[in-house]
């Protein structure tokens, strides 16, 4: 029997319409390409996609189905960029995969717990694309830890108010 | 077998995801930024950008259709003191352009002499910029014009103020710039004054610095840096921006840190570069237009003649007339033909002017206004003049009154001489 720090009530699986699965990371792709247009700070500190990603392997706990969320999102993230495909998807592959076996084993249903998982997630995968940009693409990256705690910080914020918007599209099953 | 396949399915099913994608990953880098590559990776690219685009293409309209109705129709405090101003600075503007055009006619004298050749802008496409790659470490923007409004790669983007960044990928009806802080961009640079070489990069952190100039050689903070033309992709001379930070880099080169002329984060409308025109310099640029041809421009024209023999005519007018009686409008209108009363040979040649036609000259619309004399005023003592073969201007010479709305009313007169003048044009 697996280990989990859920109650049964706490292990709720969620799904979601077709429109919501395929519309929100669409929106979320959308507005970060569209906003640092007007505010450019905002490409800098707050990655949407990775909050979508974060939310939806959360909520349906199942790894296959985050890391796939994952994939997805990030590879059209990278679509959008002119670097070679794959930095993003392999990042968030990871997250959503990471995400949704953590949601299976914690409560991630209130807004502390919601705000260090994102924090650390968004770590974890600025980690990875430093990881895989580097060390494959040979891109010039330099890690700083003042700024990946700092936006860690903004993105964790901001995904707390983010995911109890995106809780009122969730389906029971 | 199966249990063990059973029980580690997601992490296995998670190996294989990641390592198709590094495989995809390890196969782009490996081919570089080449044709190919962006053939293997632009379809699912048009994809993402087709699925985003509308979108952005929706918000910038509204948002652009709003602010003209705000700023067009009810906002329009203070433009009464704008207009002024601006008014003074026009005047401005206009001496400083006479000074302008004189040292630009004596530089390209100069190349002229140096066999000297440089790129002209002929053509530019304006563009709406739609949206960003929304990650820092991409900085790209998308323009609203592609493949369909003639904008193909490496196409230069600029806006008034500087150089913005080149055509990356281009998409039936968008394109991808690549701005000139990515660090993956390159801008052959100079500085103004020092006349040092360089090379533009953008750095991680979205920073532009110019690179390649040597520690022992001295940059001023302040200096304006522009394009050099060594690129290709930039014609020489547009503004980069200017020097902010002078520091010691590493390899014996100093580390430059440039301000974009341009406002790379709010860029909002772009010119692309669709055309390039490389050319010798010339002393001249401006076609020159003979003052005769203006005159002639300004003049009624001739009625059609009435059907008559070709050949009385050109035996009674003689070489001389018959050459000289040609329609004088370089722009091809009004043509003038000779009256068929053609004088005989030996006739002087005569301004056909408002004596005859009891017609005057006026200037232009924009001359009234600059209180400026019509331009064929000026240079017409050096032009051919404009004969016409009337007999009854044979025994006095004739003039030109040309009365402007101005104070101005010059005459310009054509004495019969037994030659016609030295055939010379002059420059307006």
């Amino acid at each position: 029997m697996p280990i989990t720090y859920t109650s049964g009530e706490q292990v709720e699986v969620y799904r979601f319409g077709i429109p919501v699965t395929i519309g929100v990371p669409l929106l979320a792709l959308f507005l970060q390409a569209f906003i640092p247009l007007r505010f450019p700070r905002f490409a800098v500190y707050v990655d949407l996609p990775l909050l979508v990603t974060i939310f939806f392997a959360m909520a349906r706990r199942s790894p296959i189905a985050g890391l796939f969320t994952g994939a997805f999102i990030g590879l059209a993230q990278d679509m959008l960029g002119h670097n070679p495909i794959g930095i993003y998807g392999i990042a968030k592959t990871v997250v959503g995969y990471g995400a949704s076996s953590l949601g299976v084993k914690l409560d991630v249903e209130n807004a502390g717990a919601r705000f260090l998982v994102t924090l650390g997630f968004y770590l974890v995968h600025s980690a990875v694309y430093f990881t895989v940009a580097r060390g494959m693409v040979n891109m010039t990256q330099t890690w700083s830890w003042p700024h990946g705690i700092l936006a860690g910080l903004v993105n964790a914020f901001i995904g707390v108010f983010l995911y109890f918007l995106l809780d009122r599209f969730k389906q029971r099953t | 077998m199966e249990s063990v396949l059973g029980r580690y399915r997601n992490l296995i099913i998670l190996v294989g995801v990641l390592f198709l994608q590094v495989l995809g990953l390890a196969v782009q880098v490996k081919r570089g930024n080449s044709n190919t590559e962006e053939k293997d990776t632009r379809l699912i690219r048009i994809w993402a950008v087709g699925a985003i685009s509308p979108f952005e293409r929706g918000i910038v309209w509204i948002q652009n259709s709003s602010g003209n109705v705000w700023h067009n129709y009810f906002y329009l405090r203070g433009v009464r003191a704008e207009n002024r101003q601006l008014k003074e600075q026009i005047e401005q503007m206009r001496l400083e352009q006479v000074r302008l055009t004189e040292d630009a006619s004596q530089a390209r004298r100069l190349q002229n002499l140096l066999a000297f050749k440089e790129q002209f802008i002929a053509k530019t496409v304006a563009a709406q910029v739609i949206g960003s790659s929304g990650s820092d470490l991409s900085r790209v923007v998308y323009i609203d014009k592609g493949k369909k409004a003639g904008i193909d790669r490496d196409m230069a983007v600029i806006t008034a103020d500087g150089i913005v960044g080149k055509v990356l990928l281009v998409y039936p009806n968008e394109a991808q710039v690549l701005l000139i802080s990515d660090q993956s961009s390159g801008v052959g640079a100079i500085l103004e004054n020092s006349r040092l070489q360089g090379v533009l990069r953008g750095s991680p952190n979205g920073e532009v610095v110019l690179e390649r100039i040597m520690s022992d050689e001295t940059v001023q903070p302040g200096e304006t840096v522009l394009t050099s033309g060594g690129d290709q992709i930039f014609p020489k001379g547009l503004h980069v921006g200017t020097v902010t930070k002078v520091g010691t880099g590493k390899d014996l080169f100093l580390n430059i840190k440039i301000r974009p002329a341009a406002d790379l984060s709010k860029l909002e409308e772009v010119l692309v570069l669709v055309e390039k025109q490389e050319r010798q310099a010339t002393a001249e640029d401006h076609v020159r237009v003979r003052a005769a041809d203006i005159l002639a421009q300004r003049l009624p024209s001739v009625p059609d003649k009435p059907a008559t023999d070709p050949k009385a005519i050109s035996a009674a007018s003689g070489p001389t007339a018959s050459g000289s009686v040609k329609p004088a409008s370089a722009a091809g209108t009004a043509p003038t033909k000779p009256p068929t009363n053609a004088a005989p040979s030996g006739t002087k040649p005569s301004v056909t002017g408002t004596q005859q036609t009891g017609t005057k000259l006026t200037p232009t619309a924009s001359q009234r206004d600059a209180g400026t004399p019509p331009a064929a005023f000026g240079p017409i003592r050096n032009t051919k003049p404009k004969t016409t073969t009337d007999a009854s201007t044979q025994a006095k010479p004739l003039s030109i009154q040309t009365v402007p709305n101005n104070e101005q009313k010059p005459a310009v007169t054509a004495q019969p001489n037994s030659q016609p003048p030295a055939q010379e044009d002059s420059p307006q």
